[in-house]
């Protein structure tokens, strides 16, 4: 027996079409007024990775002007709006909508089995939001004044009226207001999707580690945003109407809004960073042809780093004298444990299995090298001493930066690897290996001076350094690693152009994966599936397409879990 | 449902708990209530569900179902709408009044509000479950 059956899908859209033949209006018009998640998610990605490229050409010319002591690629002022533009671009608009606007909102709901997001109306609205939101931020290049240029921090008095006046800053404060509602709404559809629309016996322990994963982001927006929003409001209060909420002259506090801005800030890393260890665990067990080592050990990682990420914030605050320093300090060093033990799950899912050395697979690998080397180097950050030494140098900037590269290389995984689910088309395998080596390569080469520079002192953000041949020296070798990664993104996008047209070779499952994605065609049809397997471990499509492999065990409870359960199910 | 009611109540109490231990030790406030309200704001959301699924029991989705168990109608999903534009479009000409005067505002709160009334009485037509 084929246990194949058509899910009565009965959800008719407001013109009374049924699922398979769905006419919306074409060209423009379907991208103004599509609510289907698969376009969102495509119109997401598509957004989030030109702020990639945006982004990175700032980097390129903050690193150009790092090659000489007193570099003249760009005025003074000029280098300060681009350290500014570049870290605001990479975290607001390209690192988070990028994971839980484009890839989850594609992802998500096939995964669990589900025709659509929750609220469909709301994702497209958030995502023009999201858009509106990305070019305010960047408009601020066109004002008189420049764009923002206190740090992506925007730390309290360099941020008030008077040190900062202008609307670059006022753009900046309220693009940052469109993204965060957008966020919001994002988290909102991500959990009420996962709770309300997974299919039959798609229990929660069931449901593949990047929805789990996308789950618990979506919690943590929930949580983060609007604190970060209520701040902004209140900055923007400060600058205009004249409260005094940051601004000690006035009875103020200054540190306040240190405390609001990292409350929602340390969160924000795990925000990021749970998207890409979703990604990462998907991929490592299907290219080790072996099930996921330690799932419920994974899910539990998870909701710790959740709840531990909303009791650190502080630590980025060491140095203000104003803070708890044992309490931070210690909640940091505790979250280690969950993330070690995801190293740990990861390692052990490749162990034995028959590792595929595909793309998307080295790009996972490269993924869990250099986070390591960020979590590690984090850790060092979290002793008071260390931090008091470290704070405001390249040491720091080093270390999120091995933090964020890592999460580049896991976005590169999750594109390889779900490139022809949503298209249809591979993406060339030797130009992914040969980017691989070149964005690796060039990521160390780009991070690893700048931990010795820290060390020797080199403060951040400074356009201009002591003349010095060791310091100089060490900048151009970072430099060159930057423009590495940058020669890595135009393979990218050579990669991309060049398969654009190419014909859709990839079948509903290419990889032979695991997860209920690659149950459905590529591209999926509206609505996502025209059947569903049943559903009886975390492997539905493997169990399906492998009826003779010994069924998962998870759920106590569950009486088809015995060995053999899914062959003698399936005959 | 219960797994999602424990998964909130869980964020929530623990989070709760971080908050009192940190409010009692640093004596700071704003610190203090940032981590009670994030508490309160898993452990209220938790109890509704787990009032829910104790209401409602095991769903499909929450045991072990075949396909037919969850066969019928999902739900109503809209097929297009312009409204989610109309809304974004008049929401970005209300942040822009906040940069560059009040007269975006004057085109803002009216698409606002257009988009509001008319994504509402698109969900009137299209959320009728009598329909189609």
């Amino acid at each position: 027996m084929v246990d194949t059956l058509e899910r009565t899908t009965a959800h008719e859209d407001d013109h009374g079409h049924g699922h398979e033949e769905h006419h919306g209006p074409g060209g423009l018009l379907n991208w103004l007024t599509t609510t289907d998640h698969k376009v969102i998610g495509m119109n997401y990605t598509v957004t989030s990775v030109v702020m990639l490229l945006i982004g990175g050409a700032f980097a390129m010319l903050i690193r150009a002007q790092l090659t000489v002591p007193d570099g003249a690629v760009v005025s003074l002022s000029k280098y300060n709006e681009l350290f500014t533009m570049h870290g605001s671009v990479m975290i607001y608009l390209f690192a988070g909508p990028f994971a839980f606007g484009g890839l989850a909102n594609y992802m998500v709901p096939i995964q669990i089995g589900a025709p659509d997001m929750a609220f469909p109306r709301l994702n497209a609205f958030s995502y023009w939001l999201y858009l509106t939101g990305s070019i305010t931020m960047l408009l601020g290049f066109l004002t008189a004044s420049g764009a923002a240029n206190f740090g992506w921090v925007g730390y309290a008095p360099l941020s008030n009226a008077v040190n900062s006046p202008g609307a670059g800053a006022d753009l900046w404060i309220g693009a940052l207001i469109l993204t965060g509602f957008s966020a919001i709404f994002t988290g909102v559809n991500l959990v009420a999707t996962i709770f309300y629309l997974r299919a039959p016996g798609m229990t929660m322990f069931r449901m593949p580690i990047f929805t789990w994963n996308m789950l618990v982001t979506g919690i943590l927006i929930l949580l983060a945003f609007p604190v970060l929003t209520a701040g902004l409001v209140m900055l923007y209060a400060d600058r205009h109407f004249g409260t005094h909420i940051y601004d000690a002259n006035g009875g103020g506090s200054p540190v306040l809004w240190q405390h609001i801005f990292w409350f929602w800030g340390h969160p924000e890393v795990y925000i990021l960073a749970l998207p890409f260890f979703g990604m990462v665990t998907e991929i490592i067990p299907v290219f080790s042809r072996k099930p996921l080592f330690g799932y419920k050990g994974m899910v539990f990682a998870t909701i710790s780093i959740a709840a531990l990420s909303t009791g650190v914030w502080a630590h980025h605050m060491f140095t203000t004298g104003v803070v708890l320093l044992p309490f931070f300090s210690f909640m940091t060093y505790l979250i280690s444990i969950p993330t070690g033990m995801k190293f740990f799950n990861w390692i052990g899912s490749m162990w034995g299995g028959q590792v595929r050395y595909t793309a998307a697979m080295l790009f996972a690998i490269g993924f869990l090298l250099t986070f390591l080397i960020g979590g590690i180097t984090g850790i060092l950050l979290a002793s008071p001493p260390l931090d008091f030494f470290t704070h405001d140098t390249y040491f720091v900037v080093a270390h999120f930066h091995s933090v964020v590269m890592a999460l580049v290389l896991g976005a590169m995984a999750g594109i390889y690897y779900w490139y022809p689910k949503m298209t249809g088309r591979f993406l060339n395998e030797r130009l992914g290996k040969l980017q691989f080596w070149m964005l690796f390569i060039g990521s160390m080469v780009f991070i690893m001076p700048g931990y010795v520079l820290g060390l020797q002192g080199m403060p951040r953000r400074m356009a201009v350094y002591i003349i010095d041949p060791t310091w100089q020296n060490l900048n151009i070798v970072s430099s060159i690693g930057g423009f590495m990664i940058g020669l890595s993104t135009l393979m990218f996008a050579v990669n991309v152009i060049s398969t654009i047209k190419a014909p859709k070779t990839a079948g509903p499952n290419p990889w032979d994966a695991h997860t209920l994605e690659w149950f459905t065609t590529s591209p999926p049809p509206h609505h996502n599936f025209y059947s569903l397997p049943n559903i009886k471990s975390e492997r539905p499509t493997w169990d399906y397409f492998h009826p003779d492999a010994p069924a998962l065990i998870h759920d106590d409870h569950d009486p088809s879990h015995v060995p053999g359960g899914a062959k003698a199910d399936a005959k | 449902m219960k797994a999602e009611a424990r998964l909130l109540i869980f964020l929530g109490v623990f989070i709760g708990i971080m908050g009192i231990v940190y409010g009692i030790w640093s004596k700071e406030w704003g610190g203090t209530a940032m981590l009670i309200g994030t508490g309160i704001l898993g452990v209220f959301p938790g109890l509704y569900y787990r009032w829910w699924s104790k209401r409602i029991g095991y769903r499909p989705e929450d045991r072990d179902a075949t396909m037919e168990e969850g066969a019928g109608r999902i739900d109503t999903f809209p097929g297009s709408s312009i409204w989610p534009f109309t809304l974004g479009m008049g929401c970005w000409f209300l942040v822009l009044s906040l940069v560059f005067g009040t007269w975006f505002a004057v085109v803002g709160i009216p698409v606002v509000m257009f988009a509001l009334a008319g994504g509402t009485a698109e969900s009137r037509r299209g959320g009728d479950p009598a329909g189609h």
